[in-house]
């Protein structure tokens, strides 16, 4: 990593290829929710967090659990070494045995995490999907965020709905954990006194006034600010030619 | 039985159970057969799919109990927004936890059961009915006491079943059907496919009979009665078709595809659709 006013570190490869897009920044973020987790599942809701948690288990996080999306367990090459229907993963993720990177429609300063509705919930102007399970995986294990569309619509004063709970409402619950927010142009950690967003580091490109515009609430943002830190050149090789050769990260962050 | 006979033994103002996920093996025949009835005033309990969209378009439901209502290849569900968003129906919307807790305390005969999950969160401001339960142990922790979700019947769709009720799903996941079953004074069985007892087990492992016959009621026979939700391995969910019940007003989805009569006049009505876009 490297400091905003510092230049910006290329990765030393022999045949320098392209230097990484926003997406593949993006991708480094969400794989890195899950650096040092263990042998836990991995539930990566949303496309950019899926393939940073195949990168993760690729490379630094080999002993991770991956699903294909329904009711089975998959190795990296999809092979099946398990079964996980939703009445196991529920139980599951009662066990702690998880880390998930939800999506939000709103997310306020303390991670609170609203997917159920917009306006009064007794009649709620936009209907949304509804709590989900975001009420009892943040109750029992590691939360994080992925927000592909970093915007004062998302980061907002105060959610319409708690879903996930966030630091001003968890009251000490034993397994709560909020880990990280990623978004297409930072990622935001809660290492403030009061476990409130701050700006952890920012996507090479990335200015803190441009964050700081993107959020509908003052974020705590401190006096250094690194940059998300570079691919490496294994990593930029497995995310382009294994795990989305199609480039279909692109269509959710575009450069 | 028929459907239809299913459906005559279904009352308004009823608590109805309806197995599934999302679009996925949905009793979408039963489904049809309670819209054509006048049976409403309904408390549908629901890991919500197109049956609750239907249903909430129809104006069958008075409450509804879920924790998601999604057509998960499209993740809004439009005719339940719609009905939401005006008001249509009153809501105990909890999580998904909560919920398979709540059937468990039903099939268990318990009054509650004790869940980590819904503390902190807005499930308890719009649900004040919710009480909590603190460990008698040296823990002391505090619970959501989730209350039992007993259902007047329960409606559910799986591969194949025997005449006696017992139930086979032949897919990757079994959902909550069996809950659904055992949490259900009444418990109505769709299938694919009805199939002598002896059949279920000659290529299937045991453990895929899933729903047992003391708690069903009764079995219909309807092939392609998940659809237009996935019915694995039997077929997939029918995404063209999905994606013309998102898109039309229900009004129009209706007078097209539901209005003339029996299960045999909507899948002509579907193999016409089908046909027009070939």
């Amino acid at each position: 990593m490297t400091e905003v006013n510092g230049h910006r570190v290329t990765p030393v490869t022999g045949e320098s290829p392209s230097p990484p897009t926003r997406a593949e920044y993006c991708v480094i973020a969400c794989a890195e929710a899950w650096r040092g987790a263990g042998e836990i599942l991995a539930s990566p809701m949303g496309l950019i967090p899926s393939i940073g948690a195949r990168l993760a288990r690729r490379t630094f996080a080999p002993d991770l659990l991956l699903t294909d999306g329904e009711a089975m367990l998959v190795d990296a090459d999809g092979t099946v070494e398990g079964w996980l229907p939703y009445r196991r993963h529920l139980a599951l993720a009662a066990g702690g045995c998880r880390h998930v990177m939800m999506g939000a429609s709103q997310l306020d300063r303390y991670g609170n995490q609203n997917i159920s509705c917009i306006g009064d919930w007794q009649r709620p102007t936009r209907q949304l999907l509804g709590v989900r399970g975001a009420p009892v995986n943040t109750l029992n294990h590691p939360t994080s965020y992925w927000i592909p569309r970093h915007s004062r619509r998302v980061f907002v004063e105060r959610v319409d709905m708690v879903c996930g709970v966030g630091h001003d409402h968890a009251d000490g619950a034993r397994y709560h954990h909020l880990a990280r927010v990623v978004t297409n142009l930072a990622v935001l950690d809660f290492a403030t006194p009061d476990r409130s967003l701050r700006l952890a580091s920012l996507h090479p490109g990335v200015t803190v006034e441009e964050v700081r515009e993107a959020t509908g609430f003052a974020l705590t943002v401190p006096d250094a600010v690194p940059y998300t830190r570079e691919p490496t050149a294994e990593e930029l090789g497995l995310i382009r030619e294994v795990i989305d050769p199609a480039d279909a990260r692109a269509r959710e962050v575009p450069d | 039985m028929t459907a239809d006979e299913v459906v005559s033994r279904l009352e308004s103002g009823m608590t109805l159970g309806i197995g599934g996920w999302g679009s996925r093996r949905k009793p979408m025949a039963l489904v049809r057969a309670l819209l054509r009835s006048d049976v409403g005033d309904l408390t549908v309990v629901s890991y919500g799919g197109p049956d609750v969209g239907m249903l909430a378009a129809a104006g069958r439901i008075r409450r509804l109990v879920t924790a998601f209502v999604t057509l998960d290849s499209i993740p809004l569900e439009p005719h339940y927004r719609a009905a939401r968003e005006r008001g249509a129906f009153a809501l105990t919307e909890v999580d998904e936890a909560m919920f398979m807790w709540g059937l468990h305390a039903a099939a268990n005969r318990l009054p509650f059961l004790p869940v980590r999950a819904g503390i902190g969160s807005d499930v308890m401001r719009v649900n004040p009915e919710l009480r909590t339960v603190t460990s008698p142990y040296e823990d002391g922790e505090t619970f959501v006491a989730m209350p039992a979700l007993r259902l007047d019947a329960a409606l559910v769709h799986v591969g194949r079943a025997d005449r006696r009720g017992n139930g086979q799903y032949l897919g990757p996941d079994p959902y909550f059907d069996d809950l659904f079953c055992e949490a259900a004074d009444a418990a109505y069985v769709s299938c694919e496919q009805i199939v002598d007892t002896a059949e279920l087990t000659k290529e299937a492992p045991p453990q895929t009979l899933l729903i047992k016959r003391h708690t069903v009621t009764g079995v219909v026979e309807a092939p392609q009665g998940a659809h237009f939700t996935s019915c694995a391995p039997d077929y997939g969910r029918d995404e063209a078709f999905q994606k013309e019940y998102a898109s039309l007003p229900w009004a129009e989805f209706a007078g097209r595809f539901l209005a003339d009569g029996d299960e045999q006049a909507y899948r002509a009505a579907v193999r016409a659709w089908h046909e027009e876009r070939s």
